[in-house]
């Protein structure tokens, strides 16, 4: 639906490193002003991804594109536009944030007159002014952040990508720091790409995602969509606390139709269904005169859209597994148990 | 198969596609044949500007790195010392040989001597130089690329519009700038000092000499400087590379002699009278051959041909020494005139020179083959 104005465009990008495939066919639209959240365990293949779009690492199949320029053939062009800041950013211990952020500059060729005010500017933006004469060498790891939003900034980039950004930050570091990303797409209109595998914190910010498990999208879009998407598919998470909690309850819960897993967290039960059951539940504790303490659905949120997902391509991985066995060993009971659903 | 196949069209095609062009430009004037040409020249000063951008800011950047580290004041320390010290040495040498031999003394390019005699304890300059050179040169490069790395700055760097080689580049000039600075300083310095203490007048041939000198001198210590570079390229953490840098280092410097002479004896026997009257000449060569290709031999060889050509009649092949001779005879002189001696040693700044490409050839390939990832 937005072909047109997707501004970082991958065609079944691939990279394998020897027999383990990285990213396999990545497929990715992402329109021009706003924030995609890459979203994924470590080891999924992100990282690569972002170091093919900005032609560090050559892809073994397909392409991608940022603005029209293909990342592998016109990198330079690519980073012209493109601010990176990498996981775990550094900068050079013995100069000053100030002296750092000029090196930036003028290697992106900002004509020596506008540095001075631009770098002034960015540190009052990042909340850096006061630092900005230190050697980065004493900076902690939010104010090397901080820095290092301003050191992608300084070439006013049209496109910035972001690795693992949040990582290692103080939960109000964490808060003002999304804040900073949020005002990049919002004020400025940049498009950004933040990869991350923690997902309540790029939940707030990200106005679409993508879910990404070895190698592989296993889906992306809104996050409320997303959410829909699951229950439509028969997800559903239930969390059900009743007074007394006997087996004579239990009995009730597990002789329910379309459940595929109840346990204990705590006092609740956490059920999982391929159906709504709430209904049922609270017409049996009604009839029965046991008392309701909590029952909440869980789902669209974002960690149970990703746990089901990452289920699923696991699953999908295992299925894909056997058939290649053929009649394996434990080939059979697998392939029934996840035909189940 | 196929694939050649259609390349091969392509080319056919492009050429005649070529051919069109250049008869329209003939045909239809110069209007049309300048904007043929424009978009990709323009592209491509683009793309020079870009370079030239990128890497005048790296090379400023380690430019004031190294004068702004704590290690340039030692290398600062380490050159004065070893100045100073030399300037010292070598004049005690020469004093006490003309006390010695008094009037006798080959008086003929004392100015040299400078550089070349060494004095109580201590050594020549060029010797204090060929010790401690090398590690003036590891010193400036064992850290380039990997402490880049481990910090996290090179993966910034790398996201930057600068060209690799041009990372490469920029610091191995910035490093080069710098030795070659210190080398002519303190050269020159070893001279001036001479003079005003001595009261020995150079010639202009010493000077040219001396100059010649210094440049084979600024040769080698890069060559060690790309060294380092290229095992900092390769390792993980700048001590490894600091040390695989000195291991070679002492290979050259000690174990390359030694294994020359084993090999060569093994090769052709002189350790009998006999052996040695059939073998005498082959085990010579040989020995000079392998000897020769250690970089530090290398060195030693020219700056002693240079610097010394009142005693430099060791090591060179028959066809050279007849050459060089022939120039005495006409000449009538007992020592090698600039010219002869640059002859002599020619070679060896191209050996050098040719070292330095495959170092930093190595380094470049490397380094451009290599995943730049955080951590």
């Amino acid at each position: 639906m937005a072909e047109e104005n997707a501004i970082i465009r991958t065609q079944d990008l691939t990279k394998a490193y020897g027999s383990k495939v990285a990213v396999n066919h990545l497929n990715l639209d992402i329109k021009k002003g706003e924030i995609f959240g890459l979203l994924g365990p470590n080891g999924a293949g992100k990282t690569t991804t972002i170091l093919m779009l900005l032609g560090l690492t050559e892809p073994t199949l397909g392409s991608a594109m940022i603005a029209g320029y293909d990342c592998t053939r016109d990198s330079m062009r690519v980073k012209r536009i493109t601010g990176y800041l990498p996981d775990n950013v550094g900068f050079y211990a013995d100069m000053t944030g100030r002296e750092n952020l000029r090196f930036t500059a003028r290697l992106n060729g900002v004509p020596e007159k506008e540095i001075d005010s631009r770098i002034d500017e960015l540190l009052e933006r990042v909340g850096m002014t006061w630092a900005g004469d230190q050697k980065t060498g004493t900076y902690s790891k939010g104010m090397r952040q901080r820095l290092g939003i301003a050191d992608v900034l300084i070439k006013d980039p049209e496109v910035i990508i972001m690795d693992e950004p949040t990582l290692g930050l103080d939960p109000e570091g964490m808060r003002e720091f999304l804040q900073l990303i949020k005002q990049l797409s919002i004020q400025d209109g940049r498009t950004v790409l933040v990869s991350s595998h923690q997902l309540y914190q790029i939940q707030q910010i990200c106005d679409r995602v993508g879910i990404f498990v070895d190698g592989a999208l296993a889906a992306s879009g809104r996050i409320g969509d997303l959410g829909k998407q699951i229950a439509s598919e028969g997800h559903y998470l239930l969390e059900v606390e009743a007074e007394p909690t006997d087996d004579r309850f239990l009995g009730f819960l597990s002789s329910l139709s379309g459940i595929r897993d109840i346990s204990k967290e705590g006092d609740h039960f956490i059920i999982s269904s391929s159906r709504d059951l709430r209904t049922e539940i609270t017409a049996f504790l009604g009839t029965n005169h046991y008392t309701l303490l909590h029952l909440r659905q869980k789902g669209g949120d974002l960690d149970e859209i990703y746990r089901v997902y990452f289920e699923k391509a696991e699953e999908k991985e295992k299925e894909d597994r056997n058939a290649r066995l053929g009649s394996g060993r434990h080939g059979k009971g697998r392939v029934r148990g996840s035909a189940e659903k | 198969m196929q694939g050649l196949e259609v390349e091969g069209m392509e080319k056919a095609v492009s050429a005649a596609a070529l051919k069109n062009d250049l008869q329209t430009s003939q045909t239809g004037g110069l209007e049309k044949n300048s904007r043929l040409l424009s978009e990709p020249e323009e592209r491509e000063r683009e793309r020079k500007a870009l370079r030239f951008h990128s890497m005048s800011a790296l090379y400023r950047k380690e430019m004031a790195d190294h004068i702004s580290s704590k290690r340039f004041v030692i290398i600062l320390a380490v050159m004065a010392a070893l100045t100073v010290a030399s300037v010292y040495g070598s004049m005690t040498g020469i004093r006490s040989e003309l006390a010695d031999s008094g009037s006798s003394m080959d008086l003929s390019n004392l100015f040299l001597r400078l550089y070349t005699t060494s004095g109580g304890s201590i050594p020549s300059y060029m010797s204090l130089i060929a010790l401690i050179g090398p590690f003036i040169g590891i010193i400036l490069g064992f850290d380039a690329i990997n402490s880049e790395r481990n910090s996290g700055t090179l993966n910034r760097l790398v996201a930057q519009p600068i060209y690799r080689d041009s990372i490469i580049i920029g610091k191995f000039l910035a490093s080069a700038t710098l030795i070659g600075v210190l080398v002519l300083c303190s050269g020159i310095t070893v001279g001036t000092a001479g003079f005003l203490f001595s009261g020995i007048r150079p010639s202009g041939e010493a000077v040219m000499r001396v100059l010649i000198y210094l440049l084979y001198t600024v040769v080698y210590i890069c060559f060690w400087q790309l060294m380092a570079l290229l095992f900092s390229v390769f390792t993980r953490y700048a001590a490894t590379s600091a040390l695989l840098s000195i291991a070679l280092w002492l290979f050259f410097a000690i174990f390359v002699g030694l294994l020359a002479g084993v090999i060569a004896n093994g090769v052709y026997p002189v350790n009998t009278d006999y052996e040695q009257s059939v073998n005498m000449i082959h085990y010579y060569n040989l020995n000079l051959g392998l000897n020769r290709v250690s970089p530090y031999y290398l060195y030693s060889e020219a700056s002693t041909l240079i610097m010394d050509p009142a005693r430099s009649t060791m090591g060179y092949s028959y066809a050279q020494i007849i050459d060089a001779y022939t120039g005495f005879l006409k000449q009538g002189r007992s020592y090698l005139s600039l010219g002869q001696s640059l002859l002599l040693v020619w070679p060896h700044l191209v050996g050098l020179i040719a070292l330095c490409f495959f170092a930093f050839e190595t380094a470049y390939v490397g380094f451009m083959r290599q995943e730049v990832r955080g951590n």
